[in-house]
C-alpha cells in the first residue's frame, strides 16, 4: 500500500498486539488478494470492486486464477486499485482475504510484511506467533448463515466480505448497492435482496475491534476525463470487433477464448449479424472465410490447440488473399498444456505457422483497453491489405478486469457493408501491380469474366498456373503487401529516456509490469527505458535506430528461451537486426511477470 | 446493419457460352464432363442472375469444377467446402450456392462437415461426383471403394466396408437426397433442378466414372453397356392401386430400404422434406432480437452496452 506523503502512519505490523490509532490512512494504491475456492463467488467480489473503482475514476487492474476443473479447486481473485496509473496486478498483497486453511497456507507468502490477513475464523487457524502480519479473524461463515437464515452451502459469504472490505476501505456503500442491484436485475428480486442483506451485515461488522487502521483512497481529480468503462480482455475484443464493423464470425469453444464467442453469439444479432458455433475448428475457420469471401469481413478465434487446427485454412487466406481476423487468446502449450494459465508461446506459430511462404499480419494487445483498439486495427489492416491478421491476447488479459476511458464511438464505429458495385472490364482479382481487392459474389463483372478465389497458384484472373515465373511474382506480390503495411506503421515510442543503459522490449500483456519496472527504477535514479511492440509482424521501421542508443537490450516475454537461449520475439529481433546485444528474459511458470522478477532478471 | 444491395442492372440470359470458362483438365471420357454439361443446362433453364451464382469446391478431380464454370467461385481446401459454403449462404440470401466435390472430399476428409451442414439444414446444393476411387492422387482407396477393389493403398483389394452415401446423407439430416448417373443427362438435369429449387441442404450424389482408375465401375447401371438404369417411381397421390407401391419421398424408413438395395440400386429422389433452414432460424433470431430495440442505430446499441459497464 502506498501511503501519501502527508500521511505517515504507524506500521500496523505491531497492531495485532493491541489497538492503535483509528485515523483513516489515506492511500493511493492497494493490492487485495481474495483466496478461496472457485465456487465461492470470489470473482464476483473482485468484479464488484473493479467496477466500483472504475466508476470512481480510479485505475484498477485485476488478476484471476481459476482451476481447469469444472467445479471446486482453489481459486484467487486479486484486485489492485490505485488513484494513479495502475500497470500490474501487484507483486505482493497489502491485504489477504482467506476463506480456508489452504487459502491461508498457499497465499500468506504473498502478503507483504505489515499486511493484513482477514480470515474466516470458522475455517482458518493462522499462526498468530508470526508477528509479520496484522490478523483480523471474523466468523464469516457463521455470521453469513445467521444473517441470511439459510445453510445453502454458505452462499453469500463473498458479498459479506465485500461489505467488510467496504467498511475497511471506506468504499462508497451506496454505489456498491447500485452495482449489486444492476448485476441481479434480470434475476428474481429476492436474489438482490439477499445479497444486499449479506453486504449490510459485513459492512456493519465492528471491524474496528480487530483493526487499528481503516483506509481511504485518495480522491481522483480528472476534470475533463471521459467516464470509465470496466470490462475484461475478452469483452474488450468482442466489443472492439463490433465497433470495427465486424458482424459475422464463427468459432469452436476452447478455454480461454470461449467468452469472446459467447458474447458475440448473443450480441451480433442485435446488429443484424451472426456468430456460428461450428462442429470443429476446421469448420469454424472455413465458415468465417465463407463470410469474408461473401464480402462480410469475419472473425474467427481460438486458443493454442484450436489455432493449430485452423492453420491450413489460414494458409488458404494468404494465398487466395481473403481478409480474415483470427484472435488467439494464448494459453500455456504445447498440446493441451496449461489451459488456464498464461503464456506467450504462440508468436512463432502466428508468424510462421503455415506451409510455404504464407504472409500474414500479427498484432498483440498490451492491455484490456488495447484489446479493444487492436481489434479495430486488426480489422482495418485485414480490409486494406486483403490478408489474414492475427490478434494475439492471452489468458491473463482474457479474465483481467480493467477500467479505461470510455471509447469515443462516434469517431470509431465503422460500417462494413460489402461493395457490390459492378467491376469494370479491366478488373483483375489478383493484379500483380496492386493490392488485391476482393470482388465478392453478387458483383457484376462488366467484362463477363468471373473471378475464382483459389488456393492454387494462379494468374491475375485467379486461374491455376504452373508457371514458375508467375509463382515467383505472386509470392513477391503477397509478401510486398506486408512491406507496404510496415511503411505506414508509426515507429513505436520509447518510454523513459530515448537513450541510455538498458532498453526493455516487450509485446502483449507484459506491457504493464515492464512499464512499472521502468517507473520504479527511474524513481531510484536508474536509467531504464522500455519499448512495446503492438505490431509484431511486420515490424515497424526505425527499431534499429532505437536499439543503437542503448547499451543493453532485454526482450521480456512469457515463453521458453529455446534451444539457442533466446525467446521467440528476441530470436526474431536478433535475426532481423543482427544485433548481438539483444538478450532474453523469459519465464514459463504460467503466470504474468512480477515487477521484481523483471528487475532481478535485468540485474543478471 | 444495412444489408447488401445488388446494384446491378438486369442480367443477360444465361447461355452455355457465357457460363463456360477454362478448358477442363479432366481425362477424356471422364464422367464429370457430363455433370458439367448438366449443370450448364440447369443454369440455362434457371432465372438466376449470372453474378448471383456461386460455385465452390474443396480438393479432388471433381473439385476443379469452379474453374470450368464462369461464375463467382472459390477453390478451397480439402474437405472444407461445405463450411465455406455455409458462410456464404448464411450471410448472403441473395446468392445461389453450389458446392461440388468427390467421394473422398465429401465422405472421408469432409465427412464431419457433411454431417453438420445437413443437420443444420443450411440452404445450399451439394453435388457429389462419386467415382469410388481417389483419382487426382492416382488410384488409392476411397470411402466408397467396393470391397475387393485393388488400389495402390490396397494392392490385394479394399477390405473396409464402403460408405453407403444415401444412408449417410439421410441419417445426417439432409432435407433433399437424390442419386443419379453421369450417363443419364436428362435425369441429372432434373435432379439438379429439384435440388436447386429445394429450400435447405440438398445433395445430388452422381455416379461419375473414372475412366482412368476405375473403368467400367458403373456399367451395370448403364443401359448402352448392358446394364439397367432403375429410376425410382415416386408416389403421385393419384389413388391408383399401383401408387401403393411407389416411393414416398417423405418416408425416411422407405429411403433407407431403397438405399439398401444391392448395387447398382435405384436412381432418383430418395428423400425430401421441408424443415426450417438454419438461414431462416438465424434470420428469425435477428428479427426477434432487433425488435427489442426498435430504431436503434448500431452506435446507440453499443453505447447502451458501454453505459452498463460504467
Amino acid at each position: 500500500m502506498t501511503a501519501t506523503e502527508s500521511n505517515t502512519q504507524p506500521n500496523p505490523a505491531h497492531a495485532s498486539a493491541g489497538r492503535a490509532d483509528l485515523r483513516p490512512q489515506h492511500i493511493r494504491d492497494a493490492v487485495i488478494r481474495i483466496a478461496g475456492n472457485s465456487q465461492d463467488g470470489i470473482q464476483a467480489v473482485g468484479g464488484f470492486l473493479a467496477r466500483l473503482a472504475g466508476r470512481s475514476a480510479q485505475d484498477v487492474i485485476t488478476y484471476m486464477t481459476i482451476p481447469s476443473t469444472i467445479s471446486g479447486g482453489p481459486s484467487i481473485f486479486q484486485v489492485r486499485i490505485g488513484s494513479g496509473e495502475v500497470l500490474s496486478a501487484g507483486d505482493e498483497a497489502d491485504f489477504l482475504v482467506a476463506f480456508y486453511q489452504h487459502s491461508y497456507k498457499d497465499h500468506i507468502g504473498f502478503l507483504k510484511e505489515g499486511g493484513v490477513l482477514l480470515y474466516d475464523s470458522d475455517h482458518v487457524e493462522p499462526d498468530l506467533n508470526d508477528k509479520r502480519f496484522v490478523y483480523a479473524g471474523v466468523p464469516i461463515t457463521g455470521l453469513t448463515v445467521e444473517a441470511l437464515g439459510g445453510t445453502a452451502k454458505d452462499k453469500g459469504k463473498n458479498i459479506f466480505i465485500l461489505g467488510l472490505l467496504a467498511a475497511i476501505f471506506h468504499l462508497d456503500i451506496e454505489k456498491i448497492k447500485r452495482l449489486i442491484r444492476e448485476r441481479f436485475r434480470t434475476k428474481d428480486e429476492s436474489v438482490a435482496e439477499t445479497a444486499l442483506l449479506a453486504l449490510q451485515t459485513g459492512f456493519a461488522y465492528p471491524i474496528d475491534n480487530l483493526l487499528s487502521t481503516r483506509y481511504r483512497f485518495e480522491p481522483v481529480e480528472k476534470p475533463d476525463a471521459r467516464p470509465q468503462v470496466t470490462m475484461d480482455g475478452n469483452q474488450a475484443v468482442a466489443y472492439g470487433m463490433i465497433a470495427a464493423g465486424v458482424r459475422y464470425g464463427a468459432a469452436y469453444p476452447i478455454t480461454p477464448w470461449s467468452s469472446v464467442m459467447e458474447i458475440l453469439r448473443a450480441e451480433l444479432p442485435k446488429y443484424g449479424g451472426l456468430f456460428v458455433q461450428c462442429e470443429d475448428e476446421l469448420a469454424a475457420v472455413a465458415l468465417a472465410l465463407g463470410f469474408s469471401y461473401a464480402g462480410h469481413l469475419a472473425l474467427t478465434g481460438s486458443s493454442g490447440p484450436g489455432i493449430s487446427l485452423k492453420t491450413e485454412a489460414i494458409g488458404w487466406a494468404s494465398m487466395a488473399e481473403i481478409p480474415l481476423v483470427i484472435v488467439n487468446v494464448q494459453r500455456g502449450g504445447p498440446s493441451t498444456g496449461l489451459p488456464t494459465h498464461v503464456e506467450q508461446g504462440d508468436l512463432y506459430q502466428s508468424i510462421f505457422g503455415g506451409h510455404g511462404d504464407s504472409p500474414r499480419v500479427v498484432l498483440a494487445a498490451a492491455s484490456v483497453e488495447d484489446c479493444f483498439y487492436m481489434s479495430i486495427e486488426a480489422v482495418r489492416i485485414a480490409r486494406k491489405y486483403s490478408t489474414p491478421v492475427f490478434l494475439l491476447t492471452d489468458a491473463s488479459l482474457s479474465t483481467r478486469i480493467e477500467a479505461f476511458d470510455e471509447p469515443d464511438l462516434k469517431a470509431i464505429m465503422r460500417d462494413l457493408t460489402p461493395d457490390l458495385a459492378p467491376r469494370p472490364a479491366e478488373f483483375k482479382p489478383y493484379p500483380l501491380d496492386a493490392i488485391t481487392q476482393h470482388a465478392p459474389p453478387g458483383t457484376r463483372m462488366i467484362g463477363g469474366k468471373y473471378p475464382v478465389a483459389t488456393g492454387l497458384e494462379h494468374n491475375e484472373m485467379g486461374h491455376p498456373t504452373g508457371s514458375a515465373k508467375l509463382h515467383a511474382a505472386m509470392t513477391a506480390k503477397r509478401r510486398s503487401k506486408l512491406q507496404k503495411l510496415a511503411d505506414e506503421l508509426p515507429s513505436p515510442e520509447v518510454f523513459g529516456d530515448a537513450e541510455g543503459e538498458t532498453l526493455l522490449v516487450g509485446w502483449g500483456s507484459t506491457y504493464g509490469p515492464i512499464r512499472e519496472a521502468v517507473d520504479r527504477t527511474r524513481r531510484g535514479g536508474q536509467q531504464l527505458s522500455a519499448l512495446h511492440l503492438r505490431h509484431v509482424h511486420p515490424l515497424p521501421h526505425g527499431l534499429e535506430k532505437i536499439f543503437a542508443r542503448f547499451k543493453d537490450i532485454v526482450v521480456v516475454e512469457l515463453n521458453d528461451e529455446g534451444v539457442y537461449g533466446y525467446g521467440q520475439l528476441a530470436s526474431i529481433l536478433r535475426a532481423r537486426y543482427c544485433e548481438s546485444k539483444i538478450r532474453s528474459l523469459c519465464k514459463t511458470d504460467g503466470m504474468s511477470f512480477l515487477v521484481k522478477e523483471i528487475l532481478q532478471g535485468i540485474a543478471k | 446493419m444495412s444489408t447488401a444491395t445488388n446494384p446491378s442492372v438486369e442480367s443477360e440470359k444465361l447461355t452455355k457460352t457465357a457460363l463456360t470458362s477454362d478448358r477442363s483438365t479432366w481425362c477424356p471420357g471422364c464422367g464429370n464432363f457430363a455433370v458439367l454439361s448438366a449443370f450448364y443446362k440447369m443454369l440455362e433453364n434457371s432465372k438466376f442472375k449470372h453474378e448471383n451464382i456461386v460455385t465452390l469446391a474443396g480438393i479432388g478431380c471433381s473439385s476443379r469444377f469452379p474453374y470450368f464454370v464462369n461464375t463467382h467461385g472459390a477453390h478451397f481446401i480439402h474437405g472444407r467446402a461445405v463450411p465455406l459454403a455455409s458462410g456464404v449462404s448464411l450471410s448472403r440470401p441473395d446468392l445461389h450456392v453450389f458446392v461440388f466435390g468427390g467421394d473422398g472430399d465429401g465422405y472421408s476428409i469432409g465427412g464431419n462437415h457433411l454431417e453438420h451442414g445437413a443437420r443444420k439444414n443450411i440452404d445450399l446444393t451439394y453435388v457429389i461426383m462419386d467415382n469410388f476411387v481417389y483419382g487426382l492422387t492416382k488410384k488409392q482407396t476411397s470411402p466408397t471403394s467396393p470391397i475387393g477393389f485393388k488400389t495402390k493403398t490396397d494392392p490385394t483389394g479394399a477390405i473396409d466396408r464402403p460408405v453407403n452415401p444415401i444412408k449417410k446423407l439421410v441419417s445426417a439430416g439432409a432435407t433433399f437426397v437424390a442419386r443419379t448417373h453421369a450417363g443419364q443427362i436428362s435425369h441429372m438435369v432434373e435432379m439438379m433442378e429439384r435440388a436447386a429449387k429445394h429450400r435447405g441442404f440438398s445433395v445430388v450424389e452422381i455416379l461419375s466414372e473414372c475412366v482412368e482408375f476405375f473403368p467400367g465401375s458403373y456399367d451395370c447401371a448403364t443401359p448402352r453397356k448392358g446394364g439397367e438404369f432403375n429410376a425410382i417411381e415416386e408416389k403421385k397421390g393419384d389413388g391408383s392401386p399401383e401408387d401403393e407401391h411407389r416411393h414416398d419421398v417423405t418416408d425416411e424408413v422407405a429411403a433407407y430400404r431403397l438405399a439398401d438395395l444391392p448395387y447398382p440400386g435405384r436412381f432418383g429422389v430418395f428423400y425430401e422434406t421441408n424443415l426450417p433452414t438454419k438461414n431462416e432460424r438465424e434470420k428469425n433470431l435477428v428479427e426477434v432480437t432487433r425488435a427489442k430495440q426498435p430504431g436503434c442505430t448500431d452506435m446507440e446499441i453499443l453505447q447502451k452496452t458501454f453505459d452498463r459497464m460504467k
